[in-house]
């Protein structure tokens, strides 16, 4: 039986695995795609640790940003755990070869670290390269995973964990390309399955995949979700495409201009206040740009290549000479699996979850830019340690196949029913009504609207359906089941953001625009009612 | 506009009509995908050409379909060199078997005092997004499936010649059997390459790190000096002795 199984190959399944696998456990990474496809090589900033290479900085400063950031949500001995153990992750990330930026300081090791600043943050304390940070520490991770043989399982997509009294024993899979559905045991699991950010299709900068399988397979397996009403907006996003500029754009100088050529906020305040502030600029009519022209041509090839090249690419505009058309969209997740302060998950034991599908109650109302790629490393490691632990502890039982017979029920089920519905018209409309009703700034009249809305999709579910009946590769199977577990988890999102009848952080509700700790300074957790 | 693009099961190109407009490969295949045929299979990921899922070739030439423009009539093909999974989508597990054959990461990490000099050095090969586009447009591949490849040997050199690396030497001892000498450096992995990496570069950068180490190129010395004509040695020289 496998040691420690990890769902997810992005940047936290990575860490964890090379964690998890030392002292000889067994550990297996099963992907729905291959490693380097994850959502993490998105991640273009940087990521923070106060080492204090560019003006002065310290591990508490960084710890009062976070919590400051995160609105009275945060964990704060999480915060501390995180932010302090920063600086010996990327002392971690520089000694497996990650190609960090360099300051030519003369000093040795993590010392020569370029950093950058980023928004919300009281010092220059991104640590990046180019603004291909996530790219190349995922990338280093996973040359890093075949040098120390960690064992991956490719195209395998999670179907649902296998848990016996309230314990995690591992979990379904449908083989995409065999279309085999196969159980897999385990004395642990891992969730690192990502966030659900593609909920808002169409207004995401997350790649298609982060439909949040993880998330909702831990509410189907009877564990809990918070905070799940918190879904950061990025401020720049392409306007025609949603694809990403990233927030060093503005931490290297650039300016956010409206259709008039004036500019309307401070560029670096966290992205839920610059977000809210473009969105107001567009309800007065005007449009938003990000102005990096004067940074010149070639600082802006120093820095941000790969911005330039998107641009160009596609909105026909070269930053050096011309304002680029933004719009914010939504880009993270911050609540997801509930998760306790080893991150096991809450009501599943030997279940783990961590990175953006987790919960770890560290970015709380508003995540940081710069603190998601220091959580997957950090709580990475943390997550593959714990769960190594809990293996070395468990008492290896025989475990029952019914999951896997339901599971395999249900797809044969998938196979022989007709539709009269197709699901990707309901994708499209599924994503606007977020983008529209469950947005940057949300009232109660449109988020009952986006609740009904989502009923009925919801009610027309049992009439779509599968189009292509191959029984492999079938990409139409996959993008229904991930269809199908966005379509789960809305309806915790719209609740919680009814629910909370106030304004924090990326939760901005109009009526009630202030905080109120009162009542509100809690975390909104959601389960599924229990079957009769 | 219309569109061509090569089905497996039929093995034949079959034509979807799109709007005349512009738009991405990623995003006509998605539409068609949504709106006509949901049994045209492909794969994709982050839209914004760094998650290397998409890789095509149009027109027989590799592309990322999220960056490519559709133009009218063009033909759509799976990467080559990879076994075919269902019409677009490959399969990459024996590609990606190369960087472990290359044992292409930092073996033994020694502290260093990098600059930006150095960051520089290697900053596009370490660009590279894993796409497999400069495996499919690499004909030696066509005569040996063995080879190491581009990509591979790409990351091979930004590993060898990272100050932090202690045992540069094991990267060039693992490079050398399929691996730097097979390359016929005709360059059309750096054509294709959607990150602008030259690979070929790399490989004749190699090519000197491993001589330096005291290897010769295999191919050289079995031309010009194995054939029988000059098996003898009778010119007084060492075909062996470092050309």
């Amino acid at each position: 039986m496998i040691d420690v199984l990890i769902i997810g190959s992005g940047g936290a399944g990575l860490t964890a695995a090379l964690a998890g696998k030392e002292q000889d456990a067994s550990v297996l990474v099963v992907g729905k795609t291959y490693p380097t496809n994850s959502q993490t090589s998105m991640a273009q900033g940087g990521m923070n640790a106060a080492l204090g290479n560019v003006g002065d900085d310290h591990v508490s400063s960084h710890i009062a940003d976070t919590i400051k950031s995160a609105h009275g949500l945060c964990d704060e001995n999480m915060v501390k755990k995180m932010c302090a153990e920063a600086p010996q992750t990327i002392q971690w990330l520089e000694s497996i070869g990650v190609p960090f930026s360099r300051l030519d300081n003369a000093g040795s090791g993590v010392e020569t670290v370029a950093q950058r600043q980023m928004g919300g943050a009281s010092a220059k304390r991104a640590c990046y390269a180019q603004d291909y940070t996530g790219l190349k520490i995922l990338h280093t991770l996973y040359d890093t995973c075949l040098k120390n043989d960690i064992d991956f399982l490719d195209e395998h997509y999670l179907l649902n964990l296998v848990t016996e009294g309230g314990s995690v024993k591992g979990a379904t899979f449908l083989d995409i390309r065999t279309g085999e559905v196969k159980q897999l045991n385990a004395k642990s699991v891992i969730l690192a399955t990502g966030g659900y950010g593609s909920i808002y299709h169409g207004y995401t900068t997350n790649a298609y995949g982060s439909t949040g399988d993880g998330v909702a397979a831990v509410l189907r397996a009877g564990g809990s979700v918070s905070d799940m009403e918190f879904v950061q907006f990025h401020p720049t996003a392409l306007k025609g495409s949603s694809i990403l500029i990233s927030e060093s754009a503005r931490g290297e100088g650039g300016y956010l201009v409206n259709s008039k050529g004036e500019r309307f906020v401070d560029e670096l305040k966290p992205r839920d206040v610059v977000a809210r502030a473009i969105f107001s600029e567009f309800k007065k009519g005007q449009e938003v740009f990000l102005d990096v022209r004067h940074l010149g041509e070639k600082k802006l090839m120093e820095l941000l290549p790969q911005e330039v090249e998107l641009c160009k690419l596609h909105e026909h505009v070269d930053p050096a000479t011309q304002l680029i058309p933004v719009k914010p969209v939504a880009h993270y997740s911050m609540g997801g699996i509930d998760v306790d302060d080893m991150l096991e998950v809450n009501g599943i034991k030997g279940c783990f979850a961590v990175g953006e599908c987790s919960n770890a109650k560290v970015h709380g109302a508003n995540r940081l830019g710069g603190n998601s790629l220091l959580e997957i490393t950090t709580f990475g490691k943390y997550a593959g340690e714990n769960a190594r632990n809990h293996a070395k502890n468990s008492i290896v039982s025989e475990i029952s196949i019914h999951q896997l017979q339901q599971d395999k029920g249900y797809l044969k089920h998938l196979y022989a029913k007709d539709h009269t519905i197709n699901f990707y018209e309901k994708r499209e409309d599924l994503g606007k009504v977020f983008y529209e009703k469950v947005g940057i700034v949300r009232n109660n009249v449109h988020l009952s609207e986006a609740m009904g809305i989502l009923n009925a999709i919801g009610e027309s579910h049992q009439n779509m359906g599968l189009t292509d009946k191959s029984p492999t590769n079938n990409t139409n199977l996959i993008d229904f089941l991930e269809f199908s577990n966005a379509l789960q988890l809305a309806p915790t999102i719209i609740s919680a953001a009814l629910t909370r009848d106030e304004s924090r952080g990326a939760h901005f509700k109009t009526g009630f625009e202030s905080l109120d700790d009162e009542k509100f300074k809690m975390h909104i957790v959601s389960h599924l009612e229990k079957q009769a | 506009m219309k569109i061509n693009i090569l089905r497996s099961e039929t093995n034949t190109q079959q034509s979807y009509a799109l709007p005349d407009k512009e738009t991405t490969l990623l995003n006509a295949l998605t539409h068609i995908k949504a709106t006509e045929d949901a049994t045209l299979t492909f794969t994709a990921g982050c839209r914004a050409s760094v998650c290397g899922t998409c890789a095509v070739r149009v027109n027989g030439k590799e592309q990322l379909a999220c960056a490519y423009k559709v133009q009218d009539g063009d033909v759509v093909e799976p990467l080559n060199y990879h076994p075919v999974l269902r019409d677009l989508k490959v399969n990459k597990n024996k590609a990606k078997e190369t960087l472990v054959k290359s044992t292409a990461w930092l073996q033994n990490f020694t502290e260093a005092s990098l600059t930006h000099k150095d960051e520089k050095h290697t900053e596009t090969q370490t660009d590279c997004i894993l796409c497999d586009s400069c495996y499919s447009a690499c004909p030696v591949y066509a005569v040996n499936p063995d080879f190491l490849g581009p990509f591979a040997l790409t990351r091979a050199y930004r590993y060898s010649t990272d100050k932090r690396e202690d045992n540069a030497k094991n990267i060039i001892d693992n490079i050398q059997s399929n691996g730097v000498w097979d390359c016929t450096l005709c360059g059309e992995c750096t054509m294709v390459c959607p990150k602008g990496i030259d690979p070929k570069m790399d490989i004749t950068m190699l090519r000197g790190l491993s001589v330096q180490e005291g290897y010769t190129d295999p191919t050289f010395a079995t031309q010009s000096f194995g054939t029988p004509d000059f098996s003898g040695g009778g010119f007084g020289f060492d075909p062996n002795a470092g050309f």
